[in-house]
């Protein structure tokens, strides 16, 4: 019983395994070859089925003049207006959510709920709705085609998701903790940042790591407010594709535009099997 | 130093938290607010503390008006009925976190920090995590951040409620020690509870609330033994006194059929409506006694509660050992009438068997 257990059990993860990693050994593969090899039949052993090459990854960074696409500035546009889009929304996601979680708001009909409510809204409407007003108001500012543009463009798509995990998170840690730390001589601010702050890491990992993911993986808004000054690596990688599509610099900048997600993936991980992430608030 | 409050009224919805409330707190003492669920404890001791500010009413502390300082300026302290701690902090850090609030020497934060763990008995947890206690340690470490203060008002909210019975013992028998040990002269404590047995054993002050109004103020002692109302008397004894409704006439306490030959200080009460009541353990069994048919046995503890009744009359009678009864069994019962009080139809005290209101 027990050994079939045992057997079972790494018969699923292995099975498990080859489905997960298979894709990227796929992608990785691919990126080393030429026309001939990918259209050659099913090749999998480099030098062995196939002459790896780099002109896949090549591509990637040479100028378009020399029939390249150039992803290195894109790259760190997207790594940047990621970055700075979810530091600002976190911060002011937090700030927001903790008010909605401790203070009562009364505007007419307009209370807590429809304030948390507006804001998850925002991430009803389909992108192309937004996209006309986005559009007009960064025109009318001067940020068409700028990094600062898509920031405050991101800070408007990806505050709702840390007011809507922060508010619930909030939720949950007890009022009382608030109030003790008042009790023993801390002003509101103070308790704020010296307890319940340090009691939510977990669910501002959540929330930062929503709000990385979602920014990176935005094609759309990146397309529409964009031109030539200024471009994010989703909408540089469309660039690539012609008349033949080019497998290998399509596998490589799949790989290079995953990396990022990888990353934060396993820190988050990390983070996870040392157990901070349960436990923290009974 | 006296905390004294001036009509307290609080109603953040259609009904009272606090209503009128008016108290004057001598320092040094202790003060047990007695009330139900929801009879508005922990929100009057959350206005002590400034964490709510009442609609109505005054408080002053040592001349000064209170409300106009906030809760971190306030120097007072106050353990929860839930275990409240800082769970990203271990014990020591916990109980230090007061004192490095008010940016204190390292050296004297230790050494006040080794004390208060000694006080609570929790010397060799400091380096422990707060989820890694037991509920008991955990509210111990709580009591222990609240006495590092040297704070000049110290409130308990229900601070044994969610213990378990064992527990609960022992550490109200810690607190009794730390009380009478004078936690200081100058400290007001303040202990809110629903337990009338934990409010006699803390022998304080007591100030008995209901629907946030408070009905009786006085020594534990003189609550138990002259509750001037019904209400009063029902919050003050558990399980609450059996109330009975009679007539008094010829000298004859007359219910159900039976006769009990009333006590001198009830003889004299004659009026309509009259309400008698009568402490579960002052009733016993007897042979020789009034038949009634149980309802319901409970076995509490080393205590058995029997739920009785006859005819409209429901009672309940605590025996001080573990006896088996089936339901609808028959048993014959005894009161100790001389020990028995009288309400008036308004729920007031008419007669005490200790001499309150003698008829």
């Amino acid at each position: 019983m027990n050994k079939l257990y045992i057997f079972l059990k790494y018969f699923f993860i292995v099975v498990w395994t080859v489905f997960v990693v298979a894709p990227f050994l796929w992608a990785l593969t691919t990126s080393f070859k030429d026309f001939q090899s990918v259209n050659g039949g099913v090749t999998y052993i480099p030098w062995v089925d196939f002459e790896p090459n780099l002109e896949g990854w090549k591509v990637l960074i040479k100028s378009p003049a020399k029939g390249g696409v150039d992803i290195i500035e894109p790259y760190f546009n997207s790594l940047f207006v990621t970055c700075t889009a979810s530091l600002i929304s976190i911060i002011l996601g937090t700030l927001s959510a903790y008010a909605l979680s401790r203070y009562t708001f009364k505007a007419g009909f307009v209370k807590n709920n429809d304030i948390t409510f507006f804001f998850i809204s925002q991430r009803i409407m389909p992108p192309i709705v937004l996209s006309i007003p986005f559009f007009l108001f960064l025109s009318s500012i001067n940020l068409l085609d700028s990094l600062t543009g898509l920031i405050v463009v991101y800070i408007v798509l990806l505050m709702p998701i840390a007011v809507w995990i922060m508010v619930d998170f909030f939720n949950k840690v007890p009022r009382e903790i608030d109030e003790t730390a008042l009790i023993d001589g801390c002003n509101p601010y103070q308790a704020f940042l010296k307890v319940v702050l340090p009691n939510s890491i977990p669910g501002l990992i959540v929330a930062g790591m929503f709000c990385i993911i979602f920014g990176w993986i935005d094609f759309f808004f990146a397309f529409i407010l964009t031109f030539t000054e200024v471009q994010l690596l989703p909408v540089k990688i469309v660039a690539l594709n012609s008349s033949v599509t080019p497998w290998w610099s399509l596998s490589a900048s799949a790989l290079v535009s995953v990396a990022p997600l990888i990353i934060v993936a396993f820190i988050v991980e990390r983070y996870l099997s040392k157990g901070n992430l349960s436990g923290a608030i009974k | 130093m006296d905390l004294v409050a001036n009509n307290l009224s609080y109603k953040p919805d259609d009904q009272y938290h606090l209503n009128e409330v008016s108290f004057n707190f001598k320092e040094g003492n202790l003060y047990t607010i007695l009330g139900r669920t929801l009879s508005g404890k922990t929100t009057l001791l959350k206005t002590i503390a400034g964490l709510l500010t009442p609609d109505s009413g005054e408080i002053e502390f040592d001349g000064k008006n209170f409300l106009k300082i906030p809760v971190w300026e306030r120097n007072v302290a106050m353990v929860y009925q839930q275990f409240i701690n800082y769970p990203h902090l271990n014990v020591f850090e916990n109980v230090a976190f007061p004192l490095k609030q008010r940016k204190i020497d390292q050296s004297v934060i230790n050494e006040k920090v080794m004390d208060a763990l000694n006080s609570v008995g929790l010397v060799g947890y400091e380096k422990r995590k707060i989820q890694e206690l037991s509920g008991g340690q955990q509210q111990r470490v709580s009591l222990a951040r609240s006495l590092v203060k040297n704070a000049k008002i110290l409130l308990l909210d229900e601070p044994l409620v969610n213990l378990d019975y064992k527990l609960r013992e022992q550490l109200r028998d810690e607190f009794k020690n730390l009380f009478s040990k004078g936690l200081a002269d100058e400290t007001i404590l303040i202990y809110s509870t629903t337990d009338p047995r934990e409010t006699m054993e803390l022998n304080g002050e007591v100030i008995v609330l209901d629907e946030g109004k408070v009905l009786q103020v006085g020594p534990a002692k003189e609550i138990f033994e002259n509750p001037n109302s019904l209400k009063v008397a029902e919050i003050s004894n558990d399980p609450p006194m059996n109330i009975i409704e009679a007539k008094i006439s010829d000298n004859q306490i007359r219910f159900e059929g039976i006769d009990v030959e009333a006590p001198q200080h009830l003889s004299k009460l004659t009026e309509d409506g009259l309400k008698i009541g009568l402490r579960s353990s002052d009733i016993e069994l007897n042979e020789n006694g009034h038949e009634f048919e149980v309802e319901l046995a409970e076995i509490s503890g080393s205590e058995t509660l029997l739920h009785l009744k006859r005819g409209y009359t429901k009672i309940i009678v605590s025996i001080e050992e573990v006896l088996n009864f089936k339901i609808h069994d028959k048993v014959k019962i005894n009161f100790k009438i001389d020990r028995a009080y009288a309400f008036h139809a308004d729920g007031k005290l008419a007669s005490s068997p200790f001499g309150g209101l003698n008829g």
